[in-house]
């Protein structure tokens, strides 16, 4: 009798996750699909919504198709894609080392790939080489941070360590910037801050098809992921493979993270926020998918606001909206979770 | 006290080094009649790179890691956190800020007004970090500062870019100043800022016995009779002057406050009185040796101070992390 009560209450509960997990994603969806067709209605020729929609259908006149499909629909997909590697970048990384603070920005592989990829373009590279060279400098940062960390992933002493790694390679940028011409450097700065308003099809491509294989894998290793929260001692016991988990997320992780700096620049704090909110949402679990979601979410809005609400003739990056909201609300993030353990 | 010594000697060594190294490599015996008799030197171009050249930075280092060295003493001690220093907790970065705000917004090129701003920055972000800190009460672990202070830092980087991305002329200024250097400061300049750091060398010394207390925890502060916010004011006036006229003077430096204290701890143990001396000894020993290093290992040219600060700054915090239990809690 307790048996069935019991059962019928976990089932209950199971449903519960999955309603929840139904809802969240749709409203992400949704609240996606809103800013998409916002993002190509609005600029400096407005568009209305049914038009924006005639205009992907191929119906509408040629300027609006032109200006929806050739000029507003990549910078939007490369925000999507960007938002989205970022977000699990984030969530992977977090998972794994079962530490929130530990994401790749805050870590110091943000900060590694960017060095890298000034350095890269301080000697002239450009496209794929400066995405090779970030991402040299995400992996010899990772490394770095996990050689130094030792066996204790879940306490802080990784987000220490990884930020003295991340002051080091702002040293390394410190030393790319002054040593590049003047030219290079405004664009190197304003690189640094992180934009989608320069998209390239094959970049945006690449990066899209590594955020779709590493959801997939999120979706096959999902279990793995959910026992990882446990401890490796209690992951190993329902039968995964905690080191095998981890070492390929950590690589998805910084490969995403590498990849999405090359493409659009360190947009600050995508990759930490996400993270939790996506958790939030979902009630708990490693919520890598949602995390996408609202990488995505963000990036879009974030961009948004950065070309259409912030006055005067400069158009600012979105990375610009990121970094003034981002830091904030981690900081915000960080209290709260300090004030609520303090209470339990 | 051998260990105080050795930081004494340290010093002092990095001094003779400051003075004779460079592209142009002198020995002592010419760098001393250069400083004392310049006239009887057979070439004038070693005059010129000592006094015109080595001296200038040479002070400078001095003042700069002796100001950070001690800032970083007193940070530690008010906020009993083995891992603050003016750089991580994001001080510095306001203070830089405040610069660049200072330089794109109202057009001050000098130096006085510059260090006006810095310090305005410093205060700003000190008293900011500060509340964070409170707000987070007793779970304000020093990583957790240490992760605000990061976010403080990317995220007034951020506004920095954003202040200086229509102004290619002040981008220049800023990039050279921004990796912290000693070079291409006018010592005269330099020296009318000194007043500010002496004014919180005497407020911290001041705080060396409350410190002493409020390192046993803050009710064993109060009952030894100390009021806990004129402590903790003391503090951030020491600290915004200090951070705020050495950032002025070199830009945002990392980690020379955290190496400062600590190598003063390893010499002198726990106590405010010998620390901040010695720290202020072991930060400016710190501050000229990068500096030197900077000089010799990429001729011709040479590597800004800031950039060999974080090279030798990252690998100590984190052999801090990995043998303390207090900073992994």
């Amino acid at each position: 009798m307790s048996a069935a009560v019991a059962l019928g209450a976990l089932s209950r509960t199971r449903r519960e996750r999955r309603m929840r997990a139904a809802s969240t994603t749709g409203i992400l969806a949704a609240a996606g699909v809103a800013l998409s067709i916002t993002a190509l209605a609005v600029g400096s020729v407005a568009i209305a919504p049914a038009d924006v929609i005639a205009a992907l259908a191929g119906t509408a006149d040629g300027g609006e198709q032109f200006i929806v499909r050739e000029l507003r629909l990549p910078r939007l997909t490369l925000a999507l894609v960007v938002g989205a590697a970022l977000g699990m970048a984030g969530a992977l990384l977090q998972s794994v080392v079962r530490n929130p603070l530990a994401s790749p920005d805050i870590v110091g592989v943000t900060g590694g790939a960017s060095a890298a990829a000034v350095l890269a373009i301080g000697a002239g590279a450009t496209g794929l080489a400066v995405s090779g060279s970030a991402l040299v400098g995400a992996t010899v940062a990772i490394v770095l941070v996990l050689a130094a960390s030792g066996r204790k992933l879940g306490g802080t002493r990784i987000v220490v360590v990884g930020i003295a790694v991340a002051f080091l390679a702002q040293g390394v940028l410190g030393y790319a910037l002054t040593r590049a011409r003047l030219e290079q450097a405004g664009t190197a700065y304003f690189w640094l801050v992180g934009s989608v308003g320069s998209p390239s099809a094959p970049e945006t491509l690449v990066l899209g098809m590594l955020v779709a294989v590493v959801a997939i894998g999120t979706v096959l290793g999902r279990g793995a992921l959910a026992a990882q929260l446990l401890g490796d001692e209690t992951a190993t016991a329902v039968g995964s493979r905690p080191r095998r988990t981890r070492i390929l997320a950590v690589t998805a992780s910084t490969v995403l993270a590498a990849v999405s700096v090359a493409v659009a620049g360190p947009l600050a704090f995508v990759a930490f926020v996400a993270g939790p909110i996506a958790r939030r949402l979902r009630g708990g679990g490693p919520a890598v998918l949602t995390a996408a979601l609202v990488g995505a979410v963000l990036v879009l809005a974030s961009d948004l606001v950065a070309q259409n609400l912030i006055p005067g003739t400069l158009q600012p990056p979105a990375g610009l909206v990121t970094g003034a909201v981002g830091a904030p609300l981690l900081v915000w993030l960080l209290i709260r979770a300090a004030r609520q353990e303090g209470r339990a | 006290m051998r260990g105080a010594a050795l930081l004494g000697l340290g010093l002092a060594l990095a001094v003779a080094l400051s003075l004779a190294l460079g592209a142009r490599g002198t020995d002592l015996g010419t760098v001393l009649t250069a400083l004392t008799d310049p006239g009887a030197l057979a070439d004038p171009a070693d005059a010129v790179a000592v006094r015109d050249l080595r001296v200038p930075r040479t002070v400078i280092g001095l003042v700069v890691g002796a100001a950070l060295g001690l800032a970083g003493v007193v940070m530690q001690g008010v906020t009993r956190n083995p891992v603050a220093d003016p750089g991580l907790l994001g001080v510095t970065a306001g203070a830089s800020f405040a610069v660049v705000l200072g330089i794109a917004l109202a057009g001050e090129t000098g130096v006085i007004g510059l260090a006006v701003w810095a310090l305005a920055g410093a205060l700003v972000t000190s008293l900011g970090v500060g509340a964070l800190a409170r707000a987070a009460g007793d779970r304000a672990t020093p990583a957790l500062l240490v992760v605000v202070g990061f976010a403080v830092t990317a995220g007034l980087g951020t506004l920095t870019t954003l202040v200086l991305l229509g102004d290619p002329a002040a981008l220049d200024r800023y990039r050279f100043w921004t990796v912290g250097s000693l070079t291409g400061r006018d010592l005269d300049a330099a020296l009318t800022l000194l007043p500010l750091a002496l004014v919180g060398i005497v407020v911290a010394a001041l705080l060396a016995r409350p410190l002493d207390a409020l390192a046993l925890g803050d009710d064993v502060a109060r009952g030894l009779g100390f009021r806990l916010g004129a402590v903790r004011g003391g503090s951030l006036v020491a600290i915004v002057l200090l951070s705020g006229t050495a950032t002025a003077l070199a830009g945002p430096l990392v980690f020379v406050g955290l190496l400062g204290a600590h190598a003063a701890r390893a010499a002198v143990g726990g106590h405010h009185g010998l620390l901040m001396p010695v720290a202020a000894v072991a930060g400016a020993a710190f501050v000229l040796v990068a500096d030197v290093i900077g000089r010799l290992v990429a001729p011709p040219g040479e590597l800004e101070v800031g950039i060999v600060v974080a090279a030798l700054g990252a690998p100590l915090l984190i052999a801090l992390v990995r043998a303390r239990r207090a900073v992994a809690a």
